[in-house]
C-alpha cells in the first residue's frame, strides 16, 4: 500500500545565508493515511533576493560539475535544484584483499529504487556553495 | 545543520499541531548547536563570550567526552580550536524527536535528518545511496525499531578528520553505513569508525548490536558479519 512520501528538494548548508522556510502537509483519506512535513534550514543575510529564477556558475565537485537553479519568491529562496550533479566515475574494481576474512567484501551495485527513504552521507558541497552563491549574487 | 528534515508518521489522529511541534524542537536543536549561526550557544561558547551552559549543552558535551573514550579517542569535537559536536548532536536530537512522536502517541514513524534515521513500530525499507551517483542505491535494508546513520565525503569533501593525523585526508573510503539500536548511537559510532578510514567497519564488527556497510573508493564494499540479516532478499523487492 503506497503511503505519502515528499520528495525533498536537498538543501545544503553554507556559510553565508540564512532562510526558513517550511512546507508540510496533512494527507487525508483512504486509511492509512500519514501526516508528514519537512522542514529545509538554511544560513541567510537580513536581506530579501529580487523574485525570479537564477541560474549559478558551473563549479568542480571533484567527482564532476555541480550547476544550480534557484527560485526566489516573496523575497525569499523558495527552490534550488540541480541542473548539473557529480556523476558515475570510471572506478577500478580490484579487490582489498588484505580484509579480515569475516568480513564480506562485494562490489557496490544499483538496486531497485522502491524504498521508504535513503541514509547517505550529509550532502553539504563546495561546489554548490559557490553555485548558489553566484545565482544569488543576481537575485539581490 | 542545514540539512533537509523528514517526519512521517503513519496515524490518521496526526494533527498539524503535532508535526510543528516537532520541527520546533529542531529549530531549537539548530539556534542552539549550528556552528554556522553566529549567535547560537556554541558559536558563543567558542568565541568564549558565555560561561554558563545551558543543560542540553551540558548533556551534548558529556556524551561526547563518552564517546571519545568509547572510539580510543577517534571521535573528537575539537577541530582547529573550536568545538564542533554535530557528529553527535545529529542523532542526539532526532533520537529526542523520536520520544517525543512516541510521548504523543504515535506508533508507526520515521525521521530523517541529512540521511540519519530513526525508525519506530513497523518494519520501514531503506535505501542506501551510491557515494558514486546519488540517485542510485547500492542497498536495501529493512530495519524495526533502530537507527542507522551513514558517515561520508563524496559530496562533502573532508569534513570528518582523523584526529590523530588532522592533515591528513581520509581518503580510502567514502561511505560508512551503521545499523545500532538507536539513531544516537548509529550516528556517534559511524562519525568515529570513518575517522579510521579503512578500518572503520572492523571497529564496528568489533561493537556488538552494531552492523555496518562500508564503501571504499574503489567502489568495493565491506560489511560487517550480520549484515546481510538486514538486507532485503531479492525476492522481496518489486
Amino acid at each position: 500500500m503506497k503511503k505519502l512520501f515528499l520528495s525533498l528538494t536537498v538543501i545544503f548548508s553554507f556559510a553565508l545565508y540564512s532562510v526558513f522556510t517550511r512546507k508540510s502537509s496533512i494527507a487525508s483519506g483512504p486509511v492509512p493515511v500519514s501526516g508528514s512535513g519537512t522542514i529545509t534550514m538554511m544560513q541567510s543575510p537580513m536581506m530579501n533576493y529580487k523574485n525570479g529564477q537564477y541560474t549559478g556558475d558551473v563549479a568542480d565537485a571533484f567527482y564532476g560539475n555541480v550547476q544550480v537553479q534557484v527560485t526566489v519568491l516573496g523575497g525569499k529562496i523558495s527552490d534550488v535544484a540541480f541542473l548539473q550533479y557529480p556523476s558515475d566515475r570510471s572506478r577500478s574494481m580490484a579487490i582489498n584483499s588484505r580484509a579480515m576474512p569475516y568480513l564480506k567484501q562485494e562490489a557496490i551495485q544499483a538496486q531497485g529504487a522502491n524504498v521508504d527513504m535513503i541514509t547517505g552521507a550529509t550532502a553539504t558541497s563546495q561546489a554548490f556553495i559557490s553555485s548558489l552563491a553566484s545565482a544569488l549574487n543576481q537575485a539581490k | 545543520m542545514g540539512m533537509p528534515i523528514t517526519v512521517d508518521i503513519l496515524d490518521p489522529s496526526v494533527s498539524q499541531k503535532n508535526l510543528d511541534r516537532i520541527f520546533a524542537y529542531f529549530t531549537y536543536v539548530d539556534n542552539k548547536f549550528s556552528t554556522y549561526k553566529k549567535n547560537s550557544e556554541i558559536s558563543r561558547i567558542n568565541t568564549s563570550k558565555i560561561k554558563n551552559y545551558s543543560s542540553d549543552m551540558v548533556e551534548v558535551l558529556k556524551l561526547c567526552r563518552q564517546t571519545k573514550n568509547e572510539t580510543n579517542g577517534y571521535f573528537n569535537i575539537l577541530h582547529n580550536g573550536k568545538l564542533d559536536p554535530s557528529g553527535l548532536v545529529k542523532g542526539w536530537s532526532i533520537l529526542k524527536a523520536a520520544n517525543l512522536i512516541k510521548q504523543m502517541g504515535f506508533i508507526d514513524y520515521y525521521i530523517e535528518v541529512g540521511g540519519d534515521i530513526q525508525v519506530g513500530g513497523k518494519t520501514w525499507t531503506v535505501g542506501i545511496r551510491n557515494p558514486f551517483k546519488i540517485k542510485e542505491i547500492v542497498k536495501i535494508i529493512n530495519l524495526k525499531n533502530k537507527g542507522v546513520a551513514t558517515s561520508g565525503t563524496y559530496l562533502r569533501g573532508q569534513h570528518i578528520y582523523n584526529p590523530f593525523f588532522p592533515g591528513r585526508e581520509i581518503k580510502d573510503i567514502v561511505s560508512l553505513t551503521v545499523i545500532g539500536p538507536n539513531v544516537y548511537e548509529a550516528d556517534r559510532f559511524a562519525t568515529a569508525a570513518f575517522a579510521m578510514g579503512g578500518k572503520g567497519v572492523n571497529f564496528i564488527e568489533n561493537l556488538p548490536g552494531f552492523e555496518g556497510y562500508q564503501i571504499d573508493s574503489k567502489g568495493i564494499a565491506t560489511m560487517t558479519g550480520n549484515f546481510e540479516k538486514y538486507v532485503q532478499s531479492n525476492s522481496q523487492q518489486n
